[in-house]
Order: structure tokens, then sequence, then C-alpha cells
């Protein structure tokens, strides 16, 4: 009997922290990890670590965005797939797409583009994104903690100008 | 020595008792012994105070997160508004369950009603039914309202087809386009006002048209 109520104080602990934990992490922010070199320069600039990231959930709640912000979002082909990447354009702005003609995005959808955009799937391979599939915002760089620091909002000159994007022919 | 009278348990620095029993000792002692006893006994009523109070919004803060997750994880309620779903629901004054689990494992299929995030405004919800799943041949009505044009598509890999059961007013994939599978926040199963028609909602399926 007196094992029987301790392990159902036991059970009991770990479930209210669980239920705490995820509600935390649905509403207002968790820490993941990102795999892969598609943000290169700002997460995981050296292949063999991966960086694990703030993500605030608050941006949820208005879906309020501006260009430069990184999100994480759930893919257009594939609910289970999460991707990281940087929005480029939101509903209204002219985007160019990579057959060279110009689009404009549509209402309640972003455009994405990763920074290494050499080996990065991104908008420019499935198009607009809809704005309800975005998971969380990225603001800080937690771990390894030499490389702890904000994420910055990269409002990025290079790439908003059309003509001093790098083509390739 | 008297019974306590029943404030005392709410101010007991006020113990009138102990300061006549010690009346006979010296003055001093009283006048100590009543700033102490004052001082301890208010700051044990503030300490508890506190410590209850703490504890009992510990206690609502863990209801508000097991509501959460039952909200985000088992079903919710929603009041579906609007004419586009019109024979299955009423355009107001419904209220139904949503269930989360069967989005959660992919087990949304055709025919099933479901609650969706719009493409369009992300801060709106629509309830429609789903017509096609990923890989389907769709053939819709454009505009039937005013003419019989139809149209086919295939619906794209992750994606659904989703559209009112009043199609003549009702703004679905025929505007939008296929949705993203990620969209889907859940189906609708259950249906609890109006009383009369308290139950089920799976065997509602639309007629073929």
């Amino acid at each position: 009997m007196g094992t029987r109520s301790l392990l159902w104080d036991i059970t009991k602990k770990y479930l209210t922290v669980g239920l705490v934990g995820l509600t935390i992490s649905d509403r207002y922010a968790s820490i993941v990890s990102i795999r892969g070199s598609s943000m290169s320069p700002a997460f995981n600039p050296g292949s063999d670590t991966n960086d694990y990231v703030l993500l605030e959930k608050f941006c949820l709640d208005k879906y309020r965005f501006s260009d430069g912000d990184v999100v994480v979002f759930s893919s257009p082909n594939n609910h289970k797939e999460k991707h990281i990447k940087r929005i480029r354009a939101l509903p209204g702005d002219w985007i160019e797409t990579p057959n060279l003609d110009v689009l404009k995005v549509p209402e309640g959808h972003f455009w994405v583009e990763g920074d290494n955009s050499v080996s990065s799937l991104d908008s420019r391979s499935f198009g607009p994104i809809p704005l309800g599939l975005i998971r969380g915002r990225v603001t800080h760089i937690v771990w390894p903690p030499k490389r702890m620091d904000r994420v910055e909002r990269e409002t990025n000159q290079r790439l908003s100008p059309i003509q001093d994007r790098p083509k390739f022919y | 020595m008297p019974p306590p009278p029943p404030w005392l348990s709410v101010f007991p620095f006020c113990d009138s008792r102990l300061v006549r029993t010690q009346q006979t000792t010296f003055q001093i002692d009283i006048a100590s012994d009543i700033v102490s006893s004052m001082v301890v006994g208010s700051l044990k009523l503030w300490t508890d105070l506190v410590v209850e109070g703490f504890q009992k919004s510990l206690r609502v803060g863990k209801f508000l997160c097991l509501l959460h997750a039952i909200d985000t994880y088992v079903c919710t309620p929603v009041l579906p508004y609007g004419p586009s779903m019109l024979p299955t629901l009423n355009s107001t004054g419904d209220l139904v369950l949503v269930e989360r689990v069967s989005t959660w494992l992919g087990k949304v299929g055709r025919g099933d009603m479901v609650l969706l995030r719009s493409s369009e405004d992300p801060r709106k919800t629509l309830i429609k039914r789903i017509v096609g799943v990923e890989g389907d041949t769709v053939t819709y009505l454009v505009d039937p309202k005013y003419s019989d044009a139809s149209r086919t598509c295939v619906v794209p890999w992750g994606n659904v087809w989703v559209q009112g059961d009043y199609i003549y007013n009702s703004r679905d994939s025929r505007t939008f386009g296929a949705v993203s599978y990620g969209l889907v926040e859940g189906k609708l199963f259950w249906r609890i006002w109006p009383l009369k028609s308290f139950g089920s909602l799976h065997g509602k399926a639309k007629e073929d048209s």
C-alpha cells in the first residue's frame, strides 16, 4: 500500500511537470535543434555540430512577421517535416522567382529562402507558403555556448534588389 | 483560563489572556511579550497567507496547463459560423467537438469534415469537408450559381482538397486551391448543440453530387 501511493505520487509529479512543460513549449517558447547547412552562415557554420535555438511562439497570436525573420514552419508538401528558413517577402511584396519572372506574394502567404542558397530547399522550389504553417520564430542561439547570441533580423541589401543577386545560367 | 474567543485564530497577537497571566511579573516583561507576540503572530499570519495564495495559484496554473493540453491534443469545442456547410451544420448557433488525434495520426480522409487554418488569412479558421486527398483527381463546378462549367485537377502531394457542402456560397479550394495538410487542425466528430441532433457526425456524409 505504501509503495503504491509512493508510485502514484511520483507519476503525478512527472505528469504535472510534463503538462507544464508541454504548455510552455506550445504557447511561449521551446528549444529545437537545427540540422543541415541550408542556413549556413547564421546556423551550423561548421558541419560537425548542431545548433540549438530558442523558438518563440508569441508571434503566432497575431501572425505578425517582418522581412528577415528566421522562422520554423512545416513543409507544405509533408506536414511531418519542419524547415527553418528566413522570410524574404510578405503578402503583397514582389519577388523574383528562379525562372526569372516576377511574382506578387498572395494574401496570407510568405516567401522564404535559406541563407545558403546553394543547398537549400525553399520557396524557390515550392513557391509561396501559407502563413498558417509557421510554427515559431527563432530568436536566440542557446547551444553551443560559444555561439550563444541573438539572431539578427537580416533585411539584407544583398538580396532585396534583384540585380545584385548571384545568377546561375 | 477562559476559552479562547473565535476570532483569536485570525488575530493571534491580540490574545489578552496571555497578557493577564503575566501581570504578576515585571511590567517590562509584559510589554516585550506583547510586542514579540504581535510581531511573531502577524509574521506567521502573513507567511501563511502568502504560502496559501501561492499554492492556490499553482493549482490553478496546473489546471490551465491540463486544459491547454486537452484543447490542443485531444479535443476542443468549436462554434461554426456561416452558410458554407449548410445542410449539415446550421449557419449559426451550433456547437460541435473537434478531435485532434486523427489529424495527428494522419488519418483524415475523404468525406471528413475538418477544421483548418485559412491559407488566405492565418488568423481565421474554416470548417470544410475534404473532397480529395493527395494524388486524387478532383472535378468541380467552377461557379455553380451561374454556369455548369467544370474543371478537373490533381491534388498535389501533401495537400487536401476541401469544399463546403453548400457549394453555392462557400469560399474553399475552388477559389484558393488545394491546402497543405499541415493547415488541418482537427476533425469534427460530435455535435453537442442543438440537442435535437446531439450525436456523432460520422454518418452525416454528404451524398455525392
